[in-house]
């Protein structure tokens, strides 16, 4: 198989999808700056993203009409959205986090444990 | 390697690796700066990945909002949660190796299911180099029980102009039945565009911004063509969605600056 020559189908999207999905969530389990915490909820959220991109297209897969059509793309903008608006709050928690504690060690944010 | 380079796969090559490698960088990497630069880079050639697709809107959406706003509000973030050039929050040993471990099950299942799917290993060679004007007739000719909305039309209208020849052999009729013909067949290529069972790429379709516009705020063009009433009652606008995420939006921006700002109101009074 010549991935050169041959056309790229849904597997592809979809191995693409799952690194970056995997990326994120190892991401989010090991770093110990809350921002890099963040980058990984937006690594998932991107992963996600490329699957629904890659249902929406009729063009990559050979089993007939069953496609996500319009509503792939709605999907992964209103995503995007949300991924902004989270972004926007995470980041003012972390800022505030940090005015209190002056780290973004999220190690550190255990006033709480029981 | 005689086959001639398919630039669609070799673009979805480029964008791809260098996805999954920033990624994969974004991970590794220890200091907060370059995992700001290393998410843009892959952020960046996932919405190449996006104009791949098909999806054209989505992908400079990608890059107005993500690459434009939202990296940049992390790398402001970033600036102003400096710490000490010597303070590095390294991860310990452990941590790493049961992270690599989940993370690699994680995959494991993931990609074997993207694999198993035969159907989802892209169209066959011979479909995608015949030419835009082959594929109908390719597909009237072996009508498929799967593909029932792109094969009627075309099974249908051989039938008209094969009845309608004899009966009028002057050239005007003729002419229109020829018109007639062309407008069924453009009727027909749209129909397969719309569902994707015609494989062809038809480029006259692939703008999806209006489309986008209008499922926002009324009707959806794309799905008038869709035979039965109750799909296309299913396939209502996202107006309702719509106005939740611009509601949801305005209390995030109020939200995000009260936190952000509130320190230094209790510093100013103190």
């Amino acid at each position: 198989m010549n991935l050169l020559t041959e056309p790229v189908g849904l597997t592809h999207y979809l191995l693409v999808g799952a690194v970056l999905f995997v990326c994120g969530i190892v991401c989010m389990a090991v770093k110990r700056n809350a921002l890099g915490v963040l980058m990984g909820i937006e690594l998932v959220l991107n992963g996600a993203n490329v699957n629904f991109v890659a249902f929406a297209n009729g063009n990559l897969r050979s089993d007939g009409p069953w496609t996500l059509g319009l509503d792939g793309h709605l999907i992964a903008l209103f995503v995007i959205v949300l991924a902004a608006a989270e972004a926007a709050v995470a980041l003012a928690i972390t800022l505030n986090f940090y005015n209190n504690h002056s780290t973004v060690d999220v190690d550190r944010a255990d006033e709480l444990h029981g | 390697m005689n086959d001639p380079i398919n630039w669609q796969s070799f673009y979805f090559l480029l964008f791809g690796l260098v996805a999954c490698v920033f990624a994969l960088a974004v991970v590794l990497s220890s200091n907060i700066v370059r995992m700001a630069f290393y998410l843009i880079l892959s952020l960046g050639s996932t919405a190449g990945l996006f104009f791949l697709a098909g999806a054209d809107f989505v992908g400079s959406m990608q890059l107005l909002i993500y690459v434009g706003g939202t990296l940049v509000l992390l790398v402001f973030g970033v600036m102003l949660t400096a710490q000490g050039p010597f303070v590095s929050l390294k991860t310990r040993g452990g941590e790493w190796i049961l992270a690599a471990i989940v993370g690699g099950a994680l995959f494991a299942v993931l990609a074997q299911r993207a694999v198993s799917i035969r159907d989802w290993r892209g169209p066959e060679m011979p479909v995608t180099i015949a030419a835009a004007g082959e594929a109908p007739a390719e597909e009237a000719a072996k009508p498929d029980a799967a593909k029932p909305d792109a094969a009627k039309p075309d099974a249908a209208k051989p039938d008209d102009t094969v009845e309608s020849e004899p009966f009028d052999p002057d050239g005007t009729r003729a002419d229109e039945a020829r018109a007639e013909e062309a407008r069924a067949n453009k009727a027909a290529e749209t129909t397969a565009s719309t569902h994707p069972a015609g494989r062809h790429v038809d480029m006259r379709d692939t703008r999806t911004a209006t489309s986008i516009g209008m499922a926002l705020s009324g009707p959806r063009v794309d799905s008038l063509g869709e035979p039965g009433a109750a799909p296309r009652a299913g396939m209502s606008s996202y107006l309702l969605p719509f106005e939740i995420v611009s509601v949801h939006l305005l209390v995030v921006l109020i939200g995000a600056a009260y936190l952000a700002r509130t320190k230094k109101r209790l510093k100013a009074d103190a």
